[in-house]
This record gives C-alpha cells, sequence and structure tokens, in this order.
C-alpha cells in the first residue's frame, strides 16, 4: 500500500470534489427558494463560460473586466429564465418543471454551440501549470485556486444569509404563506436565487473552463453537480461543500481500487452508484430538511 | 357538431363504461385504423420507412411510459435503459436460435424483472428523488453496456440482429416491416384504450392521485406501483427489440442513451401526461421537427443570402427541440392531448355554448 500515493488521490479528489461543489450550490441556493431541481445548472454553467470567453477571447477584454461582465449578464439571464418559464410553472407536478429544466438546458446547450461553436477553447486564466510539492504530495494550482473559489464563495453565502436580503429567502425556503402574509416578496426572492445560482455558474464556468477546456462537456458537470447536492442534501449550502469533498475522495481513490478490476471508466460508476445510495438511505441528506409529508 | 350527441343515453352502467361513448371518437379510431392499414399503398415507401414506422414503434414507447408517468405517475427517466434491456435480450435469443415469437417474448420478461427493479426505488421515495434514481440507474446501465463485451457485442459495441421472421415467414420487406410495427402499435393502443375502463387503471390513478390517500382507501400502491413499472417495462423491452429489428438493424448502446431517455419523456410531455392520442402526438412532433426546422433554417438562409456555418446548422434542430419543450409547456403544460381535448370539447356543444353566457 503506498500511502503517499493515496494521500495524493485522496488531496487531488478532495479539491476536484470541491469544485463539484462549485456546480451543486447553484443547484441548493434554487432548490431552497423554489423546491425548483435545476437541472440546466450545467448548461448555465457552459454558458457562462462561453460569455466570459465571448468578452476576454473574442473582444480581447482583460479577464478582469470580462468576469464580471459575464457575472452581471447571467445574473440577468438566470433572473429571465426564472421570470419567463419557471414562474408560471409554480404549484404545477414536480415532472413539468422537471421536462421545463430539461428544456431550457437542451436549448441553452445548443444554442451556445450553435452561435460559438463546439471546437474546445482554453481559458487562459494564467494559472500556472508547475507541479507544487507539498511535502512528498503532487498538487495542481488549478484546482487549488478552484478549491480557494469553493470555499470562498460558501463564506460570502454564508454572510449573504444573515443580511437582510438573505433572510428574506430564508423566510421563503422556510414557508411561502408566512412569507407574503409578513410583506416579502416571494417572486423576487425566487428570482434572485436564480440570478445568484446563475452568478455562481460563471465562477464554476470559469474554474472548469481552466481545467478541461471550454466545450460541451462542461453542461456534464450536471450529473456530478447533482450527485453532490442530493448527498449534501438539496438544501443545504454546507452539505454541498462537505459533500462535494466526500464525493471527490470516494470518486478519486474509488476509481484507483475500481479501475484495474473493470477495465477503466469507473469514475462515473461510482458517481451514480453514490447517487443511487443516497436516495435509498438518507433521501434528506447529510444535511438537508427532512420534510413530512402531510395528506 | 362533428361529436353529435342525439341518440346518446346511457341507460345501464355496462352502457356508461363504454370504451368510446360518443360515436365520433369511434368513427375517428376507424379511419384512422383504415388509414394505418392503406399506408403502405398511399405512400411511398422512402416516407414509410423514414417517418411512418418509426414514428409508430416511438408511439408505442411513448404509450407504455405513459403508463407509468402518466397514468400511475411516477417519474422516469430511466425508459431507454429498459428499451436497451429488451432489445439485448431478444437480439442475443434470436441469435442463439429461437424463434422471433419467443425471442420477443423473452425480451419484454427480461426488461420487466430489470424495470421492476426500479419500482424498488419507487417503494422508498417518490416525486423528484425517483427521478433522479432513475436517471442514475440509466447511467449505470449505459456503463454495463459499454464496458461489457458480451452483451454489446464485441470491440465495435455493435450487434447485426438476424432476419425478423414471424410464424416462420422471413419478413423483410419495408411493407412487411412497416405492418409489424404497426400491428405492434395497435395492441399496446388497445391495451391502453382499456387501461382506463379497467379496476387496475383506476388503481393507478388513485395512485397518482396521492399515494397516501390511496392506502386509506384500501388500494395497496406499492402493488400497483410494481404492476405499472412491470407493464410499462415489458412495453418497453419489446419495443425495444423491434426498434433494432424493423428500423436500426443492429443494436448500439447510443442508441439507448440518455438523451434517448429524456427524448421519450419529451413526448410523452409535450403529448400530455395520460392522454393516448397526445401521445401520438408528441411523439410525431418530436420525431418530424428537427427535420422541418433544418429545411426551414436552409431555405431562410438561402432566401435572405447569410452564410450559416455547418456547426450552426448542426445544432439548430436540437436547439429548437427544447425551444419546442419549453414552449409547449409555457403555453399548454397538459400537452397536445389537451389541446385536442378543448377542441373536441368545444365542437361537441357547438353552436350551443354560446347560450351558457
Amino acid at each position: 500500500m503506498d500511502w503517499v500515493y493515496l494521500t495524493e488521490l485522496a488531496v487531488n479528489g478532495a479539491m476536484t470534489g470541491l469544485l463539484y461543489s462549485l456546480v451543486a450550490i447553484g443547484l441548493v441556493l434554487i432548490y431552497k427558494s423554489s423546491s425548483v431541481p435545476n437541472l440546466a445548472q450545467g448548461a448555465l454553467t457552459m454558458l457562462g463560460a462561453y460569455v466570459v470567453l465571448a468578452f476576454s477571447d473574442i473582444l480581447g477584454w482583460p479577464l478582469w473586466v470580462a468576469i464580471p461582465l459575464a457575472a452581471i449578464i447571467m445574473f440577468f439571464v438566470g433572473m429571465g429564465i426564472e421570470r419567463v418559464a419557471l414562474r408560471r410553472l409554480a404549484g404545477r407536478p414536480v415532472v413539468m418543471i422537471l421536462m421545463m429544466t430539461m428544456g431550457i438546458e437542451i436549448f441553452l446547450r445548443s444554442t451556445t454551440l450553435a452561435i460559438w461553436g463546439g471546437t474546445s477553447r482554453s481559458m487562459n486564466l494564467g494559472v500556472s501549470y508547475d507541479p507544487l510539492f507539498v511535502g512528498d504530495v503532487l498538487l495542481n494550482r488549478v484546482y487549488i485556486v478552484g478549491a480557494g473559489v469553493a470555499i470562498a464563495l460558501f463564506v460570502v453565502f454564508l454572510l449573504f444569509f444573515r443580511t437582510r436580503i438573505g433572510i428574506r429567502l430564508r423566510a421563503i425556503s422556510d414557508d411561502y404563506m408566512a412569507s407574503w402574509s409578513v410583506g416579502i416578496s416571494v417572486e423576487r426572492g425566487v428570482g434572485l436565487s436564480w440570478g445568484l445560482a446563475s452568478v455562481v455558474a460563471v465562477a464554476a464556468g470559469v474554474i472548469w473552463g481552466e481545467v478541461q477546456g471550454v466545450d460541451q462537456s462542461l453542461s456534464i458537470l450536471l450529473l456530478k453537480g447533482l450527485t453532490v447536492a442530493v448527498l449534501g442534501g438539496l438544501d443545504s449550502i454546507v452539505g454541498a461543500i462537505i459533500a462535494g469533498i466526500i464525493l471527490g475522495i470516494l470518486e478519486s481513490v474509488g476509481a484507483n481500487f475500481l479501475d484495474p478490476l473493470v477495465g477503466g471508466g469507473s469514475r462515473d460508476l461510482i458517481v451514480a452508484m453514490v447517487l443511487i445510495l443516497t436516495v435509498m438511505i438518507r433521501p434528506h441528506g447529510l444535511f438537508g430538511r427532512h420534510d413530512i409529508e402531510r395528506i | 357538431m362533428f361529436y353529435r350527441l342525439s341518440g346518446v343515453r346511457h341507460t345501464s352502467y355496462i352502457a356508461d363504461s363504454k370504451m368510446f361513448k360518443v360515436p365520433a371518437d369511434r368513427n375517428l379510431v376507424v379511419v384512422f385504423l383504415l388509414f394505418g392499414l392503406v399506408a403502405p399503398f398511399l405512400v411511398p415507401s422512402l416516407y414509410l420507412n423514414s417517418y411512418m414506422l418509426p414514428w409508430l414503434i416511438w408511439t408505442a414507447a411513448t404509450l407504455g411510459l405513459n403508463l407509468v408517468t402518466g397514468w400511475a405517475g411516477q417519474l422516469h427517466l430511466g425508459y431507454a435503459a429498459i428499451m436497451a434491456v429488451g432489445a439485448y435480450a431478444s437480439v442475443h435469443a434470436a441469435k442463439f436460435g429461437l424463434p422471433w415469437e419467443v425471442a420477443l417474448l423473452i425480451g419484454g420478461l427480461a426488461s420487466s424483472v430489470i424495470g421492476s427493479l426500479f419500482a424498488f426505488t419507487a417503494l422508498r421515495v417518490k416525486g423528484l428523488y425517483l427521478a433522479l434514481t432513475t436517471l442514475a440507474m440509466q447511467f449505470v446501465m449505459d456503463w454495463v453496456l459499454t464496458h461489457s463485451p458480451a452483451i454489446s457485442g464485441g470491440s465495435h459495441a455493435s450487434l447485426q440482429s438476424p432476419t425478423f421472421a414471424l410464424l416462420g415467414q422471413k419478413i423483410t420487406s419495408d411493407t412487411g416491416l412497416y405492418y409489424v410495427a404497426f400491428g405492434w402499435c395497435v395492441l399496446v393502443t388497445i391495451f391502453m384504450l382499456n387501461l382506463k375502463r379497467t379496476g387496475l387503471g383506476r388503481a393507478l390513478v388513485a395512485v397518482r392521485e396521492k399515494d397516501f390517500a390511496a392506502a386509506i382507501l384500501g388500494v395497496n400502491s406499492f402493488y400497483y406501483k410494481l404492476v405499472a413499472f412491470a407493464a410499462s417495462s415489458f412495453i418497453a423491452g419489446i419495443t425495444g427489440a423491434l426498434l433494432v429489428v424493423t428500423f436500426y438493424f443492429l443494436a448500439a448502446p447510443e442508441q439507448f442513451a440518455v438523451n434517448v431517455s429524456i427524448q421519450v419523456l419529451a413526448m410523452v410531455i409535450i403529448g400530455g401526461l395520460g392522454s393516448i392520442i397526445g401521445s401520438y402526438l408528441g411523439a410525431a412532433l418530436i420525431l418530424l421537427m428537427p427535420g422541418v426546422v433544418n429545411q426551414l433554417f436552409t431555405y431562410i438562409a438561402s432566401v435572405m443570402g447569410w452564410e450559416l456555418g455547418l456547426e450552426t446548422l448542426a445544432h439548430i434542430p436540437n436547439a429548437a427541440y427544447g425551444a419546442l419543450i419549453i414552449i409547449v409547456l409555457m403555453v399548454e403544460p397538459m400537452g397536445l392531448g389537451k389541446l385536442y381535448a378543448n377542441i373536441r370539447d368545444y365542437l361537441m356543444v357547438w353552436p350551443f355554448d354560446q347560450l351558457k353566457k
């Protein structure tokens, strides 16, 4: 047993997991406020990355201008999606809401590809690719930056939910009726959470674009983001971070043992199995709220 | 007007539970049945094989998914995986030398067994979580298919299907294959039409509306969920097998990937949950739309003198497919079946509905 190698796998896995958390946080933000499982989060991530590239690559602006500008645009894209498509489906069966977000996913992904093309581009964040050794463990600098962004976002949201608007969002996620009756605009709150989730999608798109290039494969992050969000509890941001670390370690260490047995490609299998087992054993996840159903 | 109600009187419960309460409905079905029967002589064989046949087969698949999603209310995002089980089981059985009738049955039963596994998830969770689990199961099934050469057929991951034959008659002609698809679609439709009138169908609807409440009424909701999954999987298995033998002629894992599952669900939703005519309309719309949109865009581009890149043209049908789902859900969340029902309700009392106001 090579402990150094295992530690390296675990640490790098944990950081990859934190990158999954970036996608999961967006999902959690929307689910928390409106109980909508946003299957379009992967496509939003991809769109975010492409919008950043449209400014930095095509117009040639520096990244520190391009990223905030893209974040602002995506904020309004997110609010727009909620306003146009999701609001009128409120109260409908979940199958229709799922299908709607899936339709948005297909539409956003194909439109992005139709406009900008499917060839893979690089983000060029300027993070050095030199290996970084901590003791004997080899680390990837891009992953460290990504994990840092994930944790920073987590802290920001932790603080945000203590502000006036944040408290309103918490009230909305608690009870629609009660929020309405004390004068909180539920619609505006839900729209805001879609906007915030789209801004998070820009962050995820930039980091993942740097890691694996900006192309169609960014939208496939949805499955991993979903798994992380469900494992952590669909309405818990702390859960998204911790579940990300758990899934990342499980995936990278598990694949190390399983790959020789099944001939490669076991990462996706592990993710799918984690999703199935979580739902079967503890549907509300590690930190989620356990809803009791009334007749 | 067209749906004349004069002379329609129900004086007994038997009469009230008739399949077609209004004669016009029956006549419509007869007209479509006749059209389906003579279609090979009316429609050019290119259209017959590339539009009519896949339409009928996908309609059968849509009806099968509608049974579990529209009637029993259980979300299912792994339908293509179940179709794959039936397709591979049948083709392997036929390659082994069994007659196709038995092979199809084996495919259906194999699907039924695997599909019932999905139902055990439905015992534990429902709604969103059921959808996510079935989605994950679809990924597991994809993975198993692509990683086991014994099932998917060697290094190229494609499995040639033997020549289709029924009752010892080899079926290779376009017309023959069309009639096979037509026959299966009619069988599934008859089953679904009758489902509404039986205790089973009513129990499924009760489970859909509220499974706890159904349990209080004495409807064993887990048993009926299991039945719904098993029956719909049986339909899926045979449909998957027929899809391979009459349309694709070889089985490959990507024919049953996750996007196919989403496509069948889109057919169900666009057609309308629990609507039979909607399943026909939804399947037709989703299948025909990419080709139509592509031709439309090529035409517009040539008229306006735009230079559209190949890549742009390649992604436009998909974008239109997404937009179609969004628009239908925005305009009429209950789907095309509901639109048809609205028109029917309007014409039923026309011109007297003005008097109501």
